[in-house]
């Protein structure tokens, strides 16, 4: 198990990436994305009286949050049975039996899902560029792209936790569950809870150390990502002001993101027994 | 990892286990087991649920590693660095395996085959062999379960693997397809392949296979052909012999000079119990009834018998 073969990641790949698009999951997820984008750019200004385009930057800031309930959601429903379906099924023993490792069935396994979802998140987004292409500037197709890259990189960090709970559960029923669970204290409880602490220790916890604790969060990393992105939006979310400038460079955060790729991969590579 | 093994393994076999231990916790699902397989012999493995078949499987397959005790397949321990050419060497078959329902029969052969390292050309022609060449580009979730099964066979056999384990493979398969399916395990053990083979239903086994281990509580308690462990069971022959109701005293008369020899009457006539030394002398006994005797019908025990008579 010392050492890495192309071929068995790359066929692991492609079949779990041939299945989604062949089952058109690629399709509706890209298609998912783009009718809420249009009906977020036009009547995502609804509530303050105003429908019909606004500026490219309202709707960004109102894609990320969207986004950020949204490709977490789909990212784990994607992966959760991605090992324990395969145990399920009995085929997790077949191939654990072929000339494969662990590492290698972990990764083919997480490359081909995360090429579908990329792939949705890509043209699903794009085509809501393209459609808006009018209103485009050079600078809002710039924070456009960064919010792509995000949403993509976003996707891809929640895949990476649900292969990590698809090792984990010993069921399929529980790897659901965990995924669920998992959405729900990322997207919604997370935040909370940050908001708690900062309250009750009536504020002494706030500051730089309060903003690092964000980092825990890769919900919370694309929202830094893409608020900093862009000076309009900072001021629609409190969190901008907590947010130090150390933790605004997107390169930095980039890294996080990517760590928090890695992280729950290693980990699952770690605790997958057959 | 394994300990030094009390006895190192036999050289040429396509298995050998020595000393093999699984224990999980305080359970001992594997306690101790030592057997060589030769090359090209179909072997069985039969035993209750539970009684460690699978885990012996999954630790010849290189799934698990023995708590203690050293492991080869074809010569080369499964785990390790060289894992990969020994997994080439291999093929399995899961129990109730579920393939994969968005591929069809072809793609799911490829799959496996470039998984495998075997070439892709060999996929259709494996699918022949089964019997599923008219099913190759239907999706695999219209598949019967017979079909299923075979497939799962065809992706065992890719690359001419040297040794074959096999869980419950006639599982689904109709009287017609298990004969093939033993035809085609015949013309592998020709070719010099060892085939390792479970199954619950102990009729079909006994006709078809070597030699066979009975696995109980994770020890081997009986190990031989069929034959050898009958002559080591001692389980009595059951002779039927068909009587008119007259007949019936002379022949108990003189059957009661056999020691051994328990007879009991049925409606039509004798059945004895009779123990495999004292058979030709029982049938000897009865020659001078001449052809009062209508019938007569000799059961040996079953596989089933000894594994009852073994386990219990």
């Amino acid at each position: 198990m010392l050492f890495m073969e192309l071929t068995p990641i790359l066929t692991v790949a492609a079949k779990e990436f041939r299945d989604r698009m062949r089952n058109r999951w690629v399709l509706a997820v890209a298609l998912v994305f783009t009718v809420f984008s249009l009906v977020i750019a036009y009547f995502g200004g609804a509530q303050q009286g105003q429908v019909g385009f606004r500026s490219i930057e309202f709707t960004i800031a109102s894609l990320v949050s969207l986004v950020i309930y949204l490709i977490p959601l789909i990212a784990l429903l994607l992966g959760f049975d991605a090992i324990v379906g395969e145990r399920e099924r009995g085929s997790l023993d077949l191939l654990l039996a072929l000339p494969i490792t662990r590492l290698e069935l972990l990764l083919g396994k997480y490359l081909g899902l995360a090429l579908a979802l990329s792939l949705s998140t890509v043209v699903g987004f794009g085509l809501v560029a393209v459609l808006l292409w009018r209103h485009m500037n050079a600078n809002a197709l710039f924070h456009y792209g960064g919010f792509m890259l995000s949403s993509v990189l976003l996707g891809l960090a929640f895949l990476s936790l649900a292969v990590l709970i698809s090792v984990l559960a010993r069921e399929r029923t529980r790897a659901s569950g965990l995924a669920i669970a998992t959405w729900f204290f990322f997207v919604l409880v997370f935040d909370l809870l940050l908001l708690g602490l900062l309250v009750t220790t009536g504020g002494q916890f706030a500051g730089d150390s309060f903003a690092w604790l964000l980092l825990l969060n890769p919900a919370d990393v694309f929202r830094i990502l893409n608020v900093f992105s862009l000076e309009d939006v900072r001021t629609l979310y409190g969190l901008a002001s907590v947010v130090p400038q150390s933790l605004g460079n997107p390169l930095t955060m980039g890294g996080v993101m990517a760590a928090w790729i890695a992280l729950p991969l290693a980990l699952a590579n770690w605790r997958f027994k057959p | 990892m394994a300990s030094i093994s009390p006895a190192s393994n036999a050289p040429g076999m396509a298995i050998s286990l020595r000393g093999v231990r699984k224990h999980f916790g305080s359970l001992h699902a594997v306690d101790g087991v030592d057997l060589d397989i030769p090359q090209g012999e179909i072997f069985g493995l039969i035993g209750h649920n539970g009684a460690g078949k699978s885990t012996l499987f999954k630790m010849m397959l290189g799934l698990l590693a023995p708590t203690s005790g050293s492991i080869l397949v074809a010569g080369t321990p499964v785990g390790g660095r060289n894992f990969r050419a020994a997994r080439r060497q291999l093929g399995y078959l899961p129990e109730n395996v579920v393939l994969y329902d968005n591929l069809d029969g072809l793609e799911t052969l490829r799959f496996f085959a470039r998984l495998k390292g075997a070439p892709l050309a060999e996929c259709p022609a494996m699918l022949e062999k089964v019997g599923l060449a008219h099913a190759g580009k239907r999706p695999v979730r219209e598949y019967s379960k017979g079909m299923r099964q075979r497939l799962g066979f065809a992706q065992a056999l890719l690359g001419n693997p040297r040794v074959l384990f096999l869980d419950e493979p006639t599982n689904g398969l109709d009287p017609q397809a298990i004969r093939d399916f033993y035809a085609t395990l015949r013309g592998l053990q020709q070719q010099g392949v060892t085939v390792i083979i479970t199954s619950h239903i102990l009729a079909e086994l006994q006709e078809r296979v070597d030699r066979l281990a009975i696995l109980v509580s994770g020890k081997v308690e009986a190990l031989g052909s069929v034959h050898e462990l009958r002559e080591r069971t001692g389980l009595p022959i059951i002779v039927e012999v068909d009587l008119a109701p007259q007949d019936c005293h002379d022949a108990l008369h003189v059957l009661h000079q056999v020691t051994g020899v328990k007879p009991a009457q049925t409606p039509s006539g004798l059945q004895l119990q009779c123990p495999r030394e004292h058979k030709m002398a029982a049938l000897a006994a009865l020659t001078p009834l001449g052809a009062r005797v209508q019938d007569l019908r000799l059961h040996e025990p079953s596989l089933e018998d000894m594994f009852f008579g073994i386990s219990a």
